[in-house]
Formats: C-alpha cells, structure tokens, sequence
C-alpha cells in the first residue's frame, strides 16, 4: 500500500508529534508577505472531492501552492462520476496522469482504504464518510497546542452527533494516543455505547453539562442533517438539550477553549455568544488547517 | 456404465452405517453396499482412505438464471456444486424474473435437465415478485417442480401474509423458508451493527433484526402448523428460540452457512466486500452459538448461500457493493477444518448436516445410500491439502473471502445419478 495518510487509527504517537511539529514551523509563513516555498515544486496534487466542501478542499489547495506545487481540484458533479463512471475507474484515469498524490473526500466511508489497495499513488484522506478526518484531528491538536503546552491529562469533550462524525472518531483516536480524557455526548440514539471501545480513555454521557465539567476543551460537532438517514433525535428540541449556551461554560475549567470543526449552525448546536465567545478559536482552527496540510504533504510527498 | 466404489469408508446416517464397504451402483441407482461388490462391466473408483458418503444437499443456493447470466448460470453453478461435493442444490427465486410461477419453475427444471452436472431443485417464491404482498401461485408452481417457498433475500415483512403463506405451504406440504431480517431495523446496513461498524463508520444490521423476525415467524408457526425453515441462521437469540420452538414440538428446522460459522466481524478486514454479506458476519459471541446449535442438533442443515456477484459489482465502495459470497467450492473443507478436525462433531454428525439434514426440510428423496437410492455420491478425504484459488473457480463469479486459504480435507469425486461428474485433478 503507497504511503498516504487514510487515517489517525493506524498512526503512531512518534508520526503524529512529527506532523504537529512540522505544521508548527509552518504557522508563521501564513502571516509572511510572501508565502510560497518551493518544497514541492513540480509536484502535483489532485484534490478529488466527491462531497461539497469549501473549507477542506480551499485549506488543501493553498497548502500545496504554498509548498510551490501544483493543485488540481475536482468536483464530483460536472465530472465523469455523474456519467456513471465507477470510483475505481475514475481513480484509474487520474493515476494514469501520474500526480504525486490524490486527496480524497468521500461519502463512503472506507472508499479511501478500497482504491489506495488498488492504485499505487498516495491517497491522502479528506473525510470519508462517517469514518475518519485525520487532518481535521491534526489542525485540532495543533490548536490546542497552541493554548496548552501539552495534550496529556486534559479532559476533552465532544458533543453533538458523535455516531455520524467522522471528525469524532479521528479526534478520538489522536487524544487517546496522547493520554487525554474524553467525554463523548450526545442524544442516546447518536451514542452507541460500542463508542467507548473505540480507544482508551473514553467515556459516554448524555448529559451535557456532566460532558463540560472540568473539561479543557469543548469540542462542537455540527448537527449533521445530511447524514440522518432517519429521524434519530426531536430536532426541534436538540438546542435545548444539546446546544452549547454561555451559562454552560462555567462548568468548564476558567481558561476552557470551544472548538468547532465548522462550518458552524448557529442556535441549532451553539449559540452565538459562544461561536463569538473570546474563548472561541473557531477560526484558528481554520488557520492552523493550512500548516498543518503543508505538513502531511511535505510527509507524503516531501 | 454401472461403478463400483471400492473400499472407501462408507457413512451413510440414514442407515446408521460406516464401514469400510464397497458402494455399487447400477443404472443410476445404489445397488447396494457391501464388501467385495463388483459388477462385469463396472467403471471401479478407488476410495481407498477416503469417505464415500451419500450425495451433498446444498438447500440455499443462487443460480441466477434466468436474468443474471453475468453472475451465474445454472450451468456454472452446477459446476461449482460438483467441484464442492455436492450432487443436488435447491436454487432460490430471486432471478429475473422471479420464479413466482410454474412458467419460470418449469424453464428452471428444463434448463437444469439440459445444462445441470447435479440435480437442481427449484424454490418458489412466497409472493408474486417476492414484493410480500400477493401470494404467489404456489401449488402451481409445486406441480412444476418446486420444492419449497421463500422470498430469500425479501423477507416477508407484513405478518399476515405470512400468515396466510404458512397456511398455503402447510395445505401443500411444502417447507416455507424465511430470510429473517426486520427491514426497518437493518435499513441502510452494511455490516453487523458491533464495535467494528462504529469503529469503521458502517452503517449497522443489528443482531436483533433477525431475532425480531424469527420471534414473530415461530408464533406464526405455532399458529398455522407450516412447516418453518429459517434460513443462515446467524445470532444468539435466533438460534436459542429455534431450540425452544423445537422443544415446544414446532416443525421448525434451521440452516447456517458455512461463513457464519467459521468468521465474525471483530476478524475480517475493513472494508472488504468479499467479507459483505446477509446476514452480515456476526460477534465472535453469535458464531459460538451456531456452532453450538450445531453440536446440539438445533441447525439441520449446512447450506453455503451460495450468492455469486461480478467483480465489477463487488469492486465498489464498501456501502454500495451487493450481499453475498459464493461458497459452494469451499463449503464441505470449512466443516471439516471448523467443526471435524477440532473434534466439535463427529464425521457422521458433519455427513448428516449436508445428507439427512437438509433432506429432512426438503424432502428431495436423496442423501441416503439405500438400495434403489438415487445413484448421488460424495467421495471426499479429510487429509487430503489443497489451496482454493478462486480464480480457477467453476463459478462465473470470485467474491470469495477464502481465496488463497489452505485447507485440510476437501472432496475428490462426485457422483450424480451414477455418474462422475467431477473428480480432484
């Protein structure tokens, strides 16, 4: 198997600090005047995003121009998949025009794991399905990093729907491999309790404000509509219940951090103080994306 | 040609017989088993240190024909049945179109007498389409040869057509067969709803969908008196409520697969569709209580659910790739490797779940060794190392998650109506 990044899971605690370590060195270049290196220069990336997303596939798209490669981005409608062209196929045609690597989001979890056994260019995962974001994950703990010296014994919780968030899982299984405490929280019907299998140190409460008690950082997940395959919660009550309101947060330790993977619903999973709250870093987490991208990228193709 | 098979271990449970004997069988039909046979004429086949045993019955198979020539045909499957060791196979109706009258029951038994190497049974289906809501011309299609009804694959979902479609199969005495899942509960799944699906972001089948369906059939069961059959059984639950039903003096018989017992979703690799399949691969807890009932004599029968699918089909992202494995080729050598060889069953008891066994739910008139039986024999060895390569398969299709898979014991000739129609090479 070429070596991409499909997921957090198979990652060591050594590779993630690397990465982190890296993106680190890259965080200043984002306020530099001139913000293009040539560490990647010739290279070529495909940007395949087979699911709407601006953030994601903006972030990868200026990391590889600021690493001085070339970026294609694709979107599935207009492309050869609405004329009915199978996934294999189609990554078949692009690998034949030999890019460096192919970033990759999906609806179909999984769908990066099944064409990186089959195509011998990296794959890098952009989200695949209900499943993994591992550099979500990566931009997440170099925020928190950033505000903290280090992610051993801090209590994390995560809230909102947990069974459908591919950002949950990814985010899971990089604290865990850091010793850190993790709450997950959410309506019971989007909380398996197979969740707390999924890494050490994970516990399972649907009790918000047992969820924020003590908690480092807060952790809002977006209400994912598109992905309820039926009605699993009353939506007309999820705010009252699981919204993230400013009273809640003096339940958290003082110097708490919310966090949210965007793009944010505000007054469905929280208010708007709170996306404003000074505590916020909402946007430094969109920030923290590109350094972090330039550092898988250096990794996979550097 | 009369053949005389000599000296094989003869294990034939429905005489109560393993011996070391020879099978003769002449004009299609055994003749008799005893030492020293022999006959002027006959072919002779040397079973020395091996088993012979009356003829596989594989009780839940997909041909695919008509409609799915890409897939199967009955031809090819009936070549994966001989290479398995089977020498009869009961195909379920969900081709195109479905066989839901004697018109397609009937061009099934033609095509299988021109085109089969082994006996094809066809199964019914339950209701018109197997949409599960009309019922379908069922003792029309009994005349025409069927041997069962099922909606395999559509589970009849409102109960009182199922009601009345028990009340039908038992006025016919036909078994009625039931895939069980509650669709409601197992909608969108993709593999067996356990700390893997979470893990892996699948959607889940949980174990209680087929529990719910088989809880509600073995009222319905006990309400009409039909002769019930629940397909690959593959849960806990499931299997403890068909032993109560059992117990309770229902005519209620159960089937496994030969993957239900053998895997389970905490070992098989992410993502891989050769590992999809309903019901899905369950917890390493379920698989032991298949292999339990299996001990115990609640399962009947083993039957492959034979599914093939073409590669194009099964090369897809996982949540868009069909159900369905096929299994014929490697059926009788996972028994032997999971059940036999760690001493869970005996010989005899494996016998009897491919002979007696299914025989006994469908009452084909086979899976003995009899004098003036169908001339059906399986000749296998339990020693015998072979690899499966599933791209030499006889079936059109390769999604197999045994490929590659070494196994101790395996077949080595088959015999159907007093001819080889396949042997080892």
């Amino acid at each position: 198997m070429p070596a991409g990044l499909l997921g957090i899971e198979e990652l060591d605690r050594a590779e993630i600090e690397a990465i982190l370590a890296r993106a680190k060195d890259f965080q200043p270049i984002q306020s530099q005047t001139l913000k293009k290196l040539d560490t990647l220069r010739g290279k070529m990336i495909v940007n395949l995003f087979y699911e709407a997303s601006t953030r994601t596939r903006t972030s990868f798209e200026i990391a590889a121009k600021r690493l001085g490669a070339d970026a294609v981005s694709i979107t599935a409608s207009g492309s050869s998949v609405s004329k009915g062209e199978s996934l294999v196929d189609t990554l078949n045609t692009l690998a034949a025009m030999r890019p460096d690597a192919i970033v990759m989001r999906h609806a179909a979890s999984g769908a990066p794991h099944f064409l990186a056994r089959h195509l011998p260019t990296p794959i890098i995962n952009a989200g695949d399905g209900t499943h993994e974001h591992p550099t979500q994950a990566l931009l997440d703990a170099r925020t928190i990093l950033d505000r903290r010296g280090a992610l051993e014994g801090l209590r994390v919780a995560i809230i909102g729907d947990i069974a459908h968030s591919r950002v949950a899982r990814s985010n899971v299984h990089l604290l865990s491999k850091f010793g850190v405490e993790l709450v997950l929280c959410g309506p019971a019907s989007l909380l398996p309790v197979e969740l707390a299998q999924l890494a050490p140190g994970v516990h399972l409460t649907t009790d918000i404000r047992e969820a924020i008690r003590n908690a480092d950082v807060i952790m809002m997940l977006r209400v994912q509509l598109e992905r309820q395959h039926e009605a699993s919660f009353p939506a007309s009550e999820y705010f009252q219940f699981y919204g993230l309101r400013l009273e809640h947060l003096d339940l958290a330790k003082p110097d708490a951090i919310v966090m949210h993977p965007g793009p944010i619903n505000r007054g469905r999973e929280l208010s708007s103080e709170v996306a404003d709250f000074q505590r916020s870093v909402i946007l430094n987490q969109v920030e923290n994306g590109i350094a972090v991208r330039m550092a898988v990228l250096e990794k996979v193709i550097g | 040609m009369p053949i005389v098979i000599k000296n094989g271990r003869v294990i034939d449970p429905a005489s109560h017989t393993d011996r070391i004997a020879d099978v003769l069988i002449v004009d299609g039909r055994i003749a008799g088993v005893a030492p020293n046979l022999s006959s002027p004429r006959a072919e002779v086949f040397d079973a020395a240190g091996m088993v012979v045993a009356p003829g596989f019955i594989d009780m839940h198979v997909h041909l695919r024909e008509p409609g799915f020539e890409h897939a199967e045909t009955i031809e090819s499957g009936s070549r994966a049945a001989a290479a398995g060791g089977f020498t009869s196979v009961c195909a379920m109706p969900n081709t195109k179109p479905v066989n839901d009258s004697a018109t397609v029951t009937s061009y099934i038994v033609e095509r299988a007498r021109r085109r089969a190497v082994v006996n094809v049974f066809p199964i019914g289906a339950i209701t018109k389409g197997s949409a599960g809501e009309e019922l379908a011309a069922i003792g029309a299609m009994k005349a025409a040869g069927a041997v069962a009804i099922s909606d395999d694959g559509q589970p009849v979902m409102n109960a009182r057509v199922m009601r009345r479609a028990m009340e039908f199969a038992r006025s016919y005495d036909l078994p009625i067969i039931q895939h069980c899942e509650d669709l409601n509960l197992s909608a969108g799944g993709d593999m067996h709803e356990g700390a893997k699906s979470v893990r892996w972001g699948l959607r889940g089948i949980p174990a209680a969908s087929e529990d719910v369906m088989v809880a509600r059939d073995l009222v319905l069961a006990q309400l009409t008196g039909a002769r019930y059959h629940v397909a690959h059984i593959s849960t806990r639950n499931a299997v403890g409520m068909v032993d109560y039903a059992r117990q309770q003096r229902l005519a209620v018989t159960c089937e496994t697969t030969p993957h239900h017992f053998t895997l389970c979703d905490e070992e098989m690799p992410a993502y891989d569709s050769n590992y999809k399949m309903k019901p899905p691969l369950r917890s390493g807890c379920d698989r032991g209580a298949v292999v339990d009932g299996i001990v115990a004599g609640t399962v009947s029968a083993i039957a492959t659910d034979h599914a093939p699918h073409p590669g194009s089909e099964k090369m897809q992202e996982f949540e868009r790739c069909p159900f369905g494995i096929i299994g014929l080729e490697t059926a009788l050598a996972l028994a032997l490797e999971e059940l036999v060889h760690p001493g869970k069953i005996t010989l005899n008891r494996m016998v009897e779940l491919f002979t007696t066994g299914p025989e006994s739910v469908m009452r084909l008139g086979r899976g003995t060794l009899e004098p003036g039986a169908p001339g059906d024999v399986t000749i296998f060895s339990t020693e015998v190392s072979w690899t499966y390569d599933v791209n030499q398969s006889h079936s059109r299709s390769r999604n197999s998650p045994f490929h590659g898979r070494t196994f101790r014991g395996g077949p080595v000739a088959t015999v159907v109506n007093g001819e080889i129609v396949w042997r080892r090479t």
